[in-house]
């Protein structure tokens, strides 16, 4: 298996590292399936029933665990598998989270067939979230190294491919699932054994066409700065040493209450928009809402991971916390003048900051603490979403029923929710503040001999 | 020489062609059943 190798990854002459994005894409394409899963909650809430839930079916609180066990175990697995990650070589974290991600379909539709729901938390929920956490950070440092000159852009590029996966595995499933759907079958077994195929193979494909930059590798015509400059260091970072300097969990601050803000109305958008736009919003055009967020959380990511670019990382984020204030105060303003066209404008925008939270930071991090151990860094960090994913969804949720229960109309409902969003922005604005570069102390040494397998392959 | 180079040059350009081809079909193709879906809020 040395051809797993990250001395087995490295660039020929003559290789084009613009094959490094599609690359990604196949892994992020693949595992961005998960945020379509939910397609598969009512059905196999009927297993036994078929046309409805029968005695003995599943409930969908039960079935909403084994989202909820992928995403905390994408934010263990990224962490503990991090430095492994970065040191095994791109290659081989890929083929490793191909086998996980087909494995957790496969192991899901022994469960589904034999009606063992502990068998799909173990399948989609443990092996498919460690398989989220391995794929998303992968590619991420690889990408770095290839475009040090647009770094933003090309974790954009990747992290959108998380972002569109569930525009492709949405549709393929639900239309595998109306090909196996029988009198006396859902169709759920069939189509999770064909998305493991069909994803292994996709992932597969990047793992072949990925390689890492030859030591001293730079673009044509790019020369890197002798010094640091600004916020955008020269120096690496050891991994863990990363965890004992303030801007680490200022940045994982950061992305916690920026994800925290958008994740809690990406899943309440469609309920929030009928009830705050009574009549107006149909449940066909709340779906229709959702999907045109999902259309700008994918563009999001590439628009401001490119854009921070040219505006740096720093003033991204404050962009985001800054605009994010006032669109979230501005909503509740739309719904009492019943500005349908305004209410959607101002989530449109807040969504696509959401999703540019999530693939600016790889680059931010980057300007940090350098290029070598960026993905094993960033795997750390991810636990924040893991944290922010329990955190906004609860916040809209529970604020929006103690509302109610206390007799404020369903229309006004989510406004005090709106407010703390808003609220949660300006700690993330004083966060960013205070972000400065890391002491010198942190930095690795030429003679630090930690991580050395690494280091013949690093540009 | 340069007839090397050429064909090395040309070999790239199809791998990209191709590498870009199968991730960009599958995503423009999911990106259009979700624009069409998201029309319904303009209907």
């Amino acid at each position: 298996m040395s051809f797993l190798d990250r001395s087995h990854t490295i660039a020929e002459p003559g290789f084009s590292r613009w094959l490094v994005p599609p690359a990604a894409l196949c892994v992020h394409l693949c595992i961005g399936q998960a945020y379509a899963f939910s397609v598969f909650n009512l059905p196999m809430t009927r297993l036994i029933g078929i046309t409805q839930p029968a005695q003995g079916d599943w409930k969908l609180t039960e079935l909403g665990w084994i989202f909820s066990l992928a995403i905390f175990f994408l934010g263990v697995s990224s962490a503990v598998f991090g430095r492994w990650v970065e040191e095994g070589g791109p290659r081989k974290a890929m083929f490793t989270a191909a086998l996980c991600w087909a494995g957790g379909f496969f192991i899901s539709a022994i469960g589904v067939y034999a009606h063992t729901l502990w068998l799909i938390y173990l399948g989609y929920g443990v092996l498919g979230g460690i398989a989220l956490g391995i794929g998303y950070i992968s590619p991420v440092s690889t990408l770095i190294k290839w475009f040090p000159d647009r770094p933003g852009m090309a974790t954009g590029m990747a992290i959108m491919g998380f972002g569109g996966g569930a525009f492709i595995a949405s549709p393929l499933s639900v239309w595998l699932m109306s090909k196996f759907h029988t009198a006396t079958h859902v169709g759920v077994a069939e189509t999770f054994i064909v998305l493991g195929v069909v994803y292994f193979f996709f992932m597969i494909v990047g793992s072949i066409i990925v390689r890492v930059p030859p030591p001293g590798w730079a673009p044509a015509g790019y020369i890197a700065p002798k010094e640091s400059m600004g916020l955008i260091t020269r120096n690496d970072v050891f991994v863990y040493d990363s965890l004992k300097t303030p801007q680490f969990w200022l940045i994982w601050w950061i992305l916690c209450l920026n994800v925290t803000a958008g994740i809690g109305v990406l899943g309440q958008a469609s309920a929030m928009s009928q009830e705050m736009f009574p009549g107006h919003i149909t449940p066909v055009a709340a779906a229709g809402f959702v999907g045109l967020m999902s259309l700008f959380n994918m563009g999001g990511r590439f628009f401001w991971a490119s854009t921070s670019d040219y505006i740096g990382r720093r003033n991204t984020y404050f962009v985001f916390m800054v605009l994010g204030f006032f669109l979230y105060c501005t909503v509740p303003y739309t719904g009492s003048v019943g500005s349908v066209v305004g209410f959607v404008i101002c989530f449109l925008i807040i969504i696509s900051m959401y999703g540019g939270g999530f693939s600016t930071v790889p680059a931010y991090l980057r300007d940090m603490f350098g290029t070598r151990y960026v993905g094993a860094i960033h795997g750390l960090l991810l636990t924040a979403w893991s944290m922010a994913g329990i955190f906004g969804p609860v916040l809209v949720n529970y604020i929006r029923e103690y509302n109610v229960t206390h007799g404020v109309p369903k229309a006004q409902a989510y406004n005090t929710t709106m407010y703390i969003m808003a609220g949660l922005l300006v700690i993330g604005f004083i966060c960013n503040f205070f972000v400065k570069p890391v002491d010198k102390r942190h930095h690795m040494l030429a003679t630090d001999k930690r991580g050395l397998e690494a280091a013949p392959a690093q540009a | 020489m340069a007839n090397n180079t050429q064909d090395q040059d040309s070999s790239m350009t199809l791998k990209l062609i191709l590498a870009w081809g199968f991730v960009g079909i599958p995503l423009c193709w999911g990106v259009v059943q979700t624009l069409i879906n998201s029309m319904k809020l303009f209907q």
